[in-house]
Formats: C-alpha cells, sequence, structure tokens
C-alpha cells in the first residue's frame, strides 16, 4: 500500500506541473483544445489525491505500523473515527489533506468552467501552482508514506490524547476548508488581475467563494474555540496562542474584504484594496500554515518542529512578488470609477471598518511575531500573552461594534444629519436605557477597566441589534402593507429578496450575541479544592457535594473521576462528573471537563488530580458567565451566511407592480433598484 | 545628579504606591483578586506555553511551585513590582505574560497604536482629497433625475417610518 500511496502522489504532482505549464501555454496560444486538457489533467489530480489519502487512512485502520506517519499517530485499540482523524493529526498527513482539500476545490473550480471558459482557465493555471507547491511538500519534504526505520513495532504511539474528542475530528477540516477555501478567491483575483477582466462578474464569482471560505474558517475557529473551552480544562476558550491567532488573520482580512467588495459592486471603488486584501487573506493563510509547522514561534498546537519553514519562506515570497508584478504590470486596470464624497456615508462606514479590521490584523501579527523581533534586536526572548492582545484589540473590537451599529444605517454617497437623527434616536436611547439599567444592576464601570469594557460591549451591541431590528421592522412592513400579509412573511420576504444584506444583518446579530458572551469575562470566579466523601465547596449561587470518587479501566485508558451533587439555593439541581484519563498508548494524562451550561452561565469543573497522601480528588470550578451566548452567536453567524449565499428570490425590479401598491412603496422600490445598480443615491433606509 | 534621580524614581515609587493603595482601597481587592490578577502576569514555565492560572497540564508541579512562590511572595507583603520582578529574576523576562513598558518593550505597545493613528489619519485625508475632486461620473445609472429621485427618497421615507 505506502507504494500505490507514494505513487499516486508522483502522479498528482505530474498532472499539476501539466495543469500549469500546459494550462499557461493554451493561454497564450489561444488554444482551446489544449486547455480542455489542462482542464482535464486539473480533475485528474483530484483523484490521485484522494487514492492517496484513501490510501493513509486504509493504513491507519489496518493499523500499518510499517508506515512511520501511522505508527506515529495511531494505535491498536483507537476508535474508529479517531484513525479517520489521524490523516490529519500529524504534520505530513495534514498536509496531504490540505492537498485533497485544494484538489477538491480545483475540482469544483474546474467543473464550473462554464461560467468563464475564459477566466476559468486562468484561474485553473494558478490553482495548478499553488497545488505544485503542496504536493512538492508532501513528495519530497514531509512525505506521508515514509517506512518505519528498524523493527516493526507491535503497537503504535497513539493519537495525542487532546485530539481524541469528538470537536476534534471536526475542527481541523472546518479550519483548513477555510485556509484552502481562500486560495480560490485568490486564484480568481490574480487570474482577473493578469488577463485584465472587463467588468465586475469575476467579484460575484470571488465573493461568492470568499462567503465560503470564510464559513468554514468562522466554524472551524469556534470549533477550536469550543474544543478548548471543553479539552483542554482551563476554563477559558481563546488564549491568544500563536496558532489561534494564525487562524484569525486570514479571517480578518477575509472579513474586510467581504465588507469593502460592497463598495466595488455597488460605486466600482476600492479596486486595488480588494484585490490586496484577496492578495493578504491567502497570503496570510500561507503565512499561519508556516507559523503553525516550522516553530518559528512556540505554541501548544504547533505540529513537531520541522524543515519546511524555508519551503513556505520561498513559496510566500515567491507568491507576493507575482502578485506585486501583475498589479504593476495592471494596475491601470484598476482605477476607482466612483470617489468618496463624505465622511459620513456607507462607503466611509466601509473605509473605517477595514481601517479597524486591518489594525487588529496588525496588531495580532504584531503581538504573534514580536518575541521573535525581540529576540533578534535584544538577545532576549519576551512572551507577547493575552494581556497585550487583550488591551490593544478590546477597543478596535468596541469601535468595530460601533460602526456595525451605524454603517447599516448610513446612505450611499452622503448622509444628511436629519437621516442620522431619525435613525439613531431610538436605538440610542434603547442602549442608553440599558446602560443605566445594568449600571442599577451592580456593574459598576469606574471599579474596574474589565467591567466598562463589559458594559460598552453589552451597551453597543443593543445598539446594534435596535438599528438592525428597526431595518427589519420597517423594511417588513412595507411589504406586509404592499401584500396584505403579516410583518413576519414581509420580513421573510424581505430577507428572501437581499439574501445579502439581510443574511448579513444576521451575521452581525451572531456577531454581538457572541460579543456579549466575551463581555461575561469580566465577570469569571474560580474555587480550587480537596473534596472527600460530602465534603462541600460553594462557587457562586452553587454549593458542589462530593458524594463520591472512584476509577475505571479501558483498552484505551483508565479513569478516575468525582461524583458531585449541585446544589442552586438548597434544592440538588444535577450531578456532574469530572474525569481524569491516562491514555496507555501515549502515556498522556488528559482532563474530562463536566460542564453544566445554562443561558446564565457554565458551571465547569475540572479534575485537576488527587492527593497522593489521601487519594481526595482535588476539584478546580469555575463559574463563567455567558458563555452559552458565545456558541449561540456563532450559530447566528452560521444561518446569517447561509442565508447571505442563497440567491436572491426574483427582483421585484422585474416585475409589474402589483395591483394596489401605494406610490410611496412603488418609490421605496425605484430607490431601491437605483441603489442596487450602484447609482448615487441617498438610501438612508436602504 | 545621581542623588536626583534617586529622588525622582523614589517619588515615582511613592507616587505608584499611593496609586496601587487607592486603587486597592477604591476596588477592595483582596488577596484572592490580586493572586488571580497576579497569576495572570506571570507565564508557567513548564512548557505549556500558557499563563501560570491557566496551566492545564494534569499534576503539572511546575506551575505548583510557582503559584505557591507566587502566595509566599505576597504573604511576605511584597508590592506587585517587587513580586513580578523576583519572578523575573528567578526565570527570566519570558515569565511575564506581557512585555514591559521599558526599553526595547515599549516598541510592542507603541506600534498598533501607531499604527492606528496613521491608518485612521491616512483615510481621513484621502477622503477629503477625494472630496475635493469631481467625481468622474456624475449621473446614476437609474437614469433619474436627482430631483426625481429625491421626491421619490421623500415619499419612501414617508412610508416606511417607524
Amino acid at each position: 500500500m505506502p507504494q500505490i500511496g507514494s505513487f499516486t502522489l508522483l502522479l498528482g504532482l505530474a498532472l499539476s506541473v501539466y495543469a500549469f505549464v500546459v494550462g499557461l501555454y493554451a493561454i497564450v496560444r489561444n488554444d482551446d483544445r489544449l486547455s480542455e486538457t489542462a482542464r482535464r489533467a486539473g480533475i485528474a489530480i483530484f483523484l490521485t489525491v484522494t487514492a492517496a489519502s484513501a490510501v493513509l487512512v486504509y493504513s491507519a485502520f489496518t493499523n500499518d505500523f510499517s508506515l512511520a506517519y501511522i505508527r506515529q499517530h495511531s494505535n491498536r485499540a483507537l476508535p474508529g473515527p479517531y484513525k479517520f482523524a489521524a490523516l490529519w493529526s500529524g504534520q505530513e498527513g495534514s498536509l496531504l489533506f490540505w492537498c485533497w482539500l485544494l484538489a477538491t476545490y480545483g475540482l469544483v473550480l474546474r467543473m464550473r468552467h462554464k461560467v468563464d471558459t475564459r477566466l476559468v482557465a486562468h484561474a485553473s493555471v494558478v490553482i495548478s501552482a499553488v497545488q505544485i507547491f503542496f504536493l512538492v511538500l508532501v513528495n519530497f519534504a514531509a512525505h506521508p508514506f515514509a517506512l518505519t526505520t528498524g523493527p516493526l513495532p507491535a503497537d503504535g504511539n497513539g493519537l495525542n490524547p487532546l485530539l481524541q474528542y469528538p470537536e476534534m475530528v471536526i475542527h481541523p477540516p472546518m479550519l483548513y476548508l477555510g485556509y484552502v477555501g481562500m486560495t480560490v478567491p485568490f486564484c480568481f483575483a490574480l487570474a482577473a488581475l493578469i488577463m485584465k477582466y472587463p467588468g465586475e462578474k469575476w467579484i460575484h464569482i470571488t465573493r461568492r467563494w470568499t462567503m465560503v471560505g470564510w464559513l468554514f474558517l468562522t466554524c472551524g475557529i469556534f470549533l477550536g474555540s469550543f474544543w478548548a473551552y471543553k479539552v483542554l480544562g482551563w476554563g477559558g476558550w481563546w488564549g491568544w496562542d500563536p496558532v489561534e491567532n494564525a487562524s484569525l488573520l486570514p479571517w480578518l482580512t477575509g472579513t474586510a474584504f467581504l465588507h469593502s467588495v460592497m463598495m466595488q459592486e455597488k460605486r466600482g471603488m476600492m479596486k486595488v484594496w480588494n484585490m490586496w486584501l484577496i492578495f493578504s487573506t491567502f497570503l496570510l493563510a500561507i503565512f499561519g500554515t508556516f507559523l503553525t509547522r516550522s516553530g518559528v514561534v512556540s505554541s501548544v498546537h504547533a505540529f513537531a518542529e520541522s524543515d519546511i519553514g524555508p519551503y513556505f519562506v520561498y513559496f510566500l515570497a515567491l507568491t507576493f512578488a507575482t502578485c506585486m508584478f501583475f498589479y504593476w504590470r495592471n494596475r491601470n486596470h484598476l482605477q476607482s470609477e466612483h470617489k468618496l464624497e463624505s465622511l459620513v456615508s456607507r462607503e466611509s462606514s466601509f473605509l473605517f471598518n477595514n481601517v479597524l479590521l486591518l489594525v487588529a490584523t496588525f496588531a495580532v501579527l504584531w503581538g504573534t511575531l514580536f518575541p521573535v523581533l525581540s529576540e533578534w534586536v535584544t538577545g532576549h526572548k519576551v512572551t507577547v500573552g493575552p494581556p497585550f492582545f487583550n488591551k490593544v484589540n478590546i477597543p478596535i473590537a468596541l469601535c468595530l461594534l460601533l460602526l456595525t451599529a451605524v454603517g447599516p444605517l448610513l446612505a450611499w454617497r452622503k448622509t444628511s444629519a436629519e437621516s442620522i437623527r431619525k435613525n439613531f434616536l431610538i436605538p440610542a436611547v434603547i442602549a442608553a436605557a440599558t446602560g443605566v439599567g445594568l449600571m442599577v444592576y451592580g456593574i459598576k464601570p469606574w471599579v474596574e477597566i474589565s467591567y466598562f469594557y463589559s458594559l460598552m460591549t453589552v451597551m453597543l451591541s443593543v445598539l446594534v441589534a435596535a438599528t438592525i431590528g428597526s431595518e427589519f421592522i420597517r423594511g417588513g412592513q412595507v411589504i406586509a402593507r404592499h401584500n396584505g400579509s403579516n410583518i413576519f412573511h414581509g420580513m421573510y420576504l424581505l430577507t428572501r429578496r437581499n439574501t445579502r444584506r439581510y443574511g448579513g444583518y444576521v451575521v452581525h446579530l451572531g456577531v454581538i450575541v457572541t460579543m456579549i458572551g466575551f463581555a461575561g469575562v469580566a465577570f469569571y470566579q474560580n474555587n480550587e479544592q480537596e473534596l472527600g466523601f460530602g465534603d462541600k465547596m460553594a462557587i457562586g449561587p452553587y454549593t458542589l457535594i462530593c458524594r463520591s470518587y472512584t476509577q475505571d479501566d479501558k483498552p484505551n485508558f483508565s479513569s478516575e473521576w468525582a461524583i458531585l451533587d449541585i446544589y442552586k439555593a438548597g434544592k440538588q439541581i444535577t450531578t456532574m462528573y469530572p474525569e481524569q484519563r491516562f491514555y496507555k498508548a501515549s502515556g498522556q494524562p488528559a482532563t474530562i471537563v463536566a460542564n453544566r451550561s445554562t443561558i446564565m452561565e457554565d458551571l465547569y469543573l475540572v479534575y485537576t488530580g488527587k492527593n497522593p497522601e489521601n487519594g481526595r480528588p482535588i476539584i478546580k470550578a469555575h463559574l463563567n458567565p455567558l458563555v452559552w451566548w458565545i456558541w449561540a452567536g456563532a450559530h447566528f453567524i452560521l444561518v446569517g451566511t447561509i442565508i447571505a449565499l442563497i440567491p436572491n428570490m426574483e427582483g421585484k425590479s422585474q416585475r409589474p407592480a402589483p395591483r394596489g401598491q401605494s406610490p410611496g412603496e412603488q418609490a421605496e422600490a425605484l430607490v431601491d433598484d437605483a441603489e442596487e445598480r450602484g447609482s448615487p443615491v441617498e438610501a438612508g433606509n436602504d | 545628579m545621581r542623588l536626583a534621580r534617586t529622588m525622582h524614581h523614589r517619588w515615582a515609587a511613592g507616587l505608584l504606591l499611593a496609586s496601587a493603595l487607592l486603587l486597592m482601597g477604591a476596588t477592595g481587592d483582596p488577596t484572592g483578586q490580586r493572586f488571580d490578577r497576579l497569576g495572570h502576569n506571570l507565564m508557567c514555565e513548564c512548557g505549556c506555553g500558557q499563563v501560570l492560572l491557566e496551566c492545564n497540564h494534569v499534576g503539572c508541579s511546575t506551575s505548583e511551585q510557582m503559584r505557591q512562590e507566587l502566595k509566599l511572595s505576597m504573604a511576605r507583603g511584597d508590592k506587585d513590582d517587587v513580586v513580578l520582578t523576583g519572578f523575573v529574576a528567578k526565570y527570566g523576562p519570558a515569565v511575564l505574560s506581557a512585555p514591559t513598558t521599558t526599553g526595547f518593550n515599549r516598541v510592542a505597545w507603541i506600534m498598533p497604536v501607531v499604527i492606528f493613528f496613521a491608518a485612521l489619519g491616512a483615510v481621513v485625508l484621502v477622503v477629503l482629497a477625494w472630496k475635493k475632486r469631481t467625481p468622474k461620473n456624475p449621473t446614476n445609472s437609474g437614469g433619474q433625475a436627482p430631483e426625481e429621485l429625491d421626491e421619490f427618497r421623500r415619499r419612501a421615507r414617508e412610508e416606511t417610518a417607524l
């Protein structure tokens, strides 16, 4: 089997070289027949890389320890789903998985070539170049089919215990789908720049692909966070670890692109900016991969140190040089059709949103790389941990929240003071009332800066919710009046008619729900105590009583846990079982957190160990307010992005005006249509 | 000169101490909260790369020892900076979870602020420069005259107002 795997990988590399060289030649010679052979070679890459991946998975399931990779990352007693997950659990396998995802995206891109044959031919050449790089890596630098040296072992080393969780089976594929997904918009953008693509069609195609990549990246980040929270047992969900930061970088620039691209579509502006945002997103995705795999920065998540770092550096340099070359050569093609006319307009809100997102990107990148820089300059390595990132990024996030509230209600081109007053008065009053209510409830922002941040987060989130709510209500009312239906049906139709805008609003709702979850951090509590039979521990409104503690032995691990009865206001509400496991193959311990999650707070219990003298368990209890909101927000973001990806219901401008439509509604439709076409209209209500 | 500097340092330290005491008095900072705050300013040295109070290594003896050292230092009545300096002396500068505000480390804090204001300033300048220019394409693609759109807009607002 290893030989089949190696052969298919080599074949994949040969096919990607063919797709690149012949594809390029066909473009230069304008030869459609040759171009078609290159496209088919590109499709065949998917088959070869799929075969190689299947061989590796098969080797894991058949315990083929003659493969060094399987020996390192699997063992006989490992449950089936984790054997499958072994494919992306190590350096070599995860690079192969990356190749497979890239080949899958490449397959979809090439299968959908009829959308624009010539543009796809160009994009196909670019994606082939990226495929060559990754296939060179798995063929020559990090070969997943390398054979075990020395005598064949009876069993493997097993999978890292921290990876043996259901979330860990889903999290890396989602993250990789996001990272790799950013390759496709990059390919289209570079292709459009190379061929001086006329019009904005390419941007429509690219936006959709970016949304797909962004969606996966978002899911991957949230799943990683959820995994860290549920598994790592430190009571938090984001540690500003370099690898976590690496996933955030392309997400931030991708988010910036998804906003600023609207200016290009509607008003033909910011073409250079958008082009470089796509380039940056791809480069940062690759840079993040480089950080994770090169050992440049130390991280809990990083793969074992290897010598593949220089490959990534050369690839990054070459990609940047290529982007720069074509940008310089064809920069006249990217001239704006309109100029910004006012600081108080939808355009400028997008611009400021982009500035903030890019400053956040810089701050995260800077903090991640500063230890390396500091060591280089002073000879001493310093740590840049959560206190730095929180201090720098929280104010930026609050500014972004403010813009999220303000932006959608500003008109294109210019917004009048009257429009601002009319649109913001009620939401601002609601937000201020919320702030006053919270202070009366007991949150004193003058006591500690974290309380101030929490209060501001909640107030701004309410402001966003109120502005979004008013948008939905206003639009829903108009359609309901027009159709004679109820307001909810009106809102549904409103969303179907402009899925992108209203799906975007649902994403914004998700963001504020998540932010409210973040605001709970200021009120975390914890307590640690040794608990014998019948011993009590109090945390917040809860009392924990240790009913018993015991142990168990399974083929893959042995475990010990405590049985704790939880009381609230003198009444037993549940029983919880914090556990500690000891994995036999790897010889590593791991915690299994017991968590009771409610809308208000999480009671999070960790079995941290036992007293060696009396065998009593030591339990660490965390009371984490509002964490539930973080995961709820992620669901809103998921739903909102899916809504935004659904095509619009047929536009009302294409249908005759329904009977009974009032002049005002017809006017609203006209204004709406005019805005959709990018005309310079003030559309404060849109 | 040296005397002046020493006096200056003493004044600064006194001011810092007074502010800290005032703050502690205002916030009622008890030992638990202080331990929590200082523990989050330190990194665990077991190699986990995590904040001291968040090291999740099962049975980590390093973090346990460091926590005891922190408690001991606090019990001795050491001020925050003395506690942290003690840890730096023993474990090196990487034990602090964030760069200090001295020497080259200052650059870590300054750069994001500089970039923020530079970017903001650049945007404002670009918008102001653009405002001065006449738009390339002043007509709307919808084909309506601006006055006509104003009228439509006014009616749309009237009928869609909450």
